[in-house]
């Protein structure tokens, strides 16, 4: 069974990953962007992470994929008049991933990772874990992430206020 | 669970490869970030699968504080992005050649 839900949650991540870098409209890569956040999260039960899975879903697939769609719709950039993809950078994209890819396969490959015997309770799986590790071990960083989130909010709103310049150009192609 | 940890990876540099791909072959800003939150997600998901079959609980910890900065990060970028549009009327990466030109 969870052979299976492996390999349904693997296609689901790949699969719309896929979707991500190939659909022509935007809005369409964000909702595939949802789907791999979604298939990503099931790995992530089957890595016995249930809490980093509830919080993908949450953060990635209630915050960031909404605030990807939401900007997709403000810009409301017009695919029409879009140059098609040139051959050569198709070509340069398609050599360099199966370069990176066929890399990561002979490194598998040659390594043999084998994966232990693992307790009957995996270490991650309780909440306790988390809690007690975040408010000991990892105290400072977590302080410097709520810091960071503070920074990145002030910053947000100083870099989206309307500048001059900004308003110039907007009544210039109003006009 | 019989699934190896190879095949955790597998899928990882999968997702990896395929926004490396996006990143190159794209021209709209915004899905070339998308593509970039592909890759950062595979490497997540390396993280959580490495932590998960050595038995520490500490790769789940960093991932947690790697989804924090990530959800900010976004953030800033997409303001970015915004007021690049503001500025520009345009996200298409080859109309930006300001510092080329």
């Amino acid at each position: 069974m969870a052979d299976f839900l492996f390999y349904l949650f693997a296609a689901l991540t790949v699969g719309s990953a896929l979707s991500v870098a190939l659909n022509r409209n935007a809005v369409n890569a964000a909702m595939s962007l949802f789907l791999t956040f979604f298939g990503m999260a099931g790995l992530f039960v089957l890595l016995e992470a249930y809490f980093l899975a509830v919080l993908q879903i949450m953060v990635y697939g209630g915050a960031v994929v909404v605030l990807f769609a939401f900007i997709v719709m403000l810009l409301d950039v017009d695919n029409r008049k879009l140059k098609p993809v040139g051959a050569l950078s198709y070509a340069a994209g398609v050599v360099a991933a199966a370069l990176l890819l066929t890399a990561a396969l002979w490194l598998f490959h040659k390594n043999q990772l084998t994966a232990p015997e693992l307790p009957a309770e995996a270490v991650g799986s309780a909440l306790k874990v988390y809690g007690r590790q975040l408010f000991t071990t990892y105290l400072l960083p977590m302080q410097i992430a709520g810091f960071l989130l503070l920074v990145a909010m002030i910053g947000v709103i100083v870099i989206s206020r309307k500048s001059d310049a900004a308003d110039a150009a907007s009544d210039e192609s109003r006009s | 669970m019989t699934i190896s940890l190879n095949a955790f990876l597998l899928v990882a540099g999968l997702l990896f490869a395929i926004g490396f791909f996006g990143v190159l072959l794209r021209r709209n800003t915004l899905v070339l970030y998308m593509c970039l939150e592909l890759m950062l997600n595979a490497t997540t998901l390396a993280l959580v699968a490495f932590s998960r079959f050595n038995g520490t609980p500490d790769g789940n910890t960093f991932v947690f504080f790697i989804i924090t900065v990530a959800a900010a990060e976004v953030a800033v970028g997409l303001a970015i992005i915004v007021q690049l549009y503001r500025q520009r009327r345009t996200v298409q990466v080859d109309e930006l050649t300001a510092l080329k030109d």
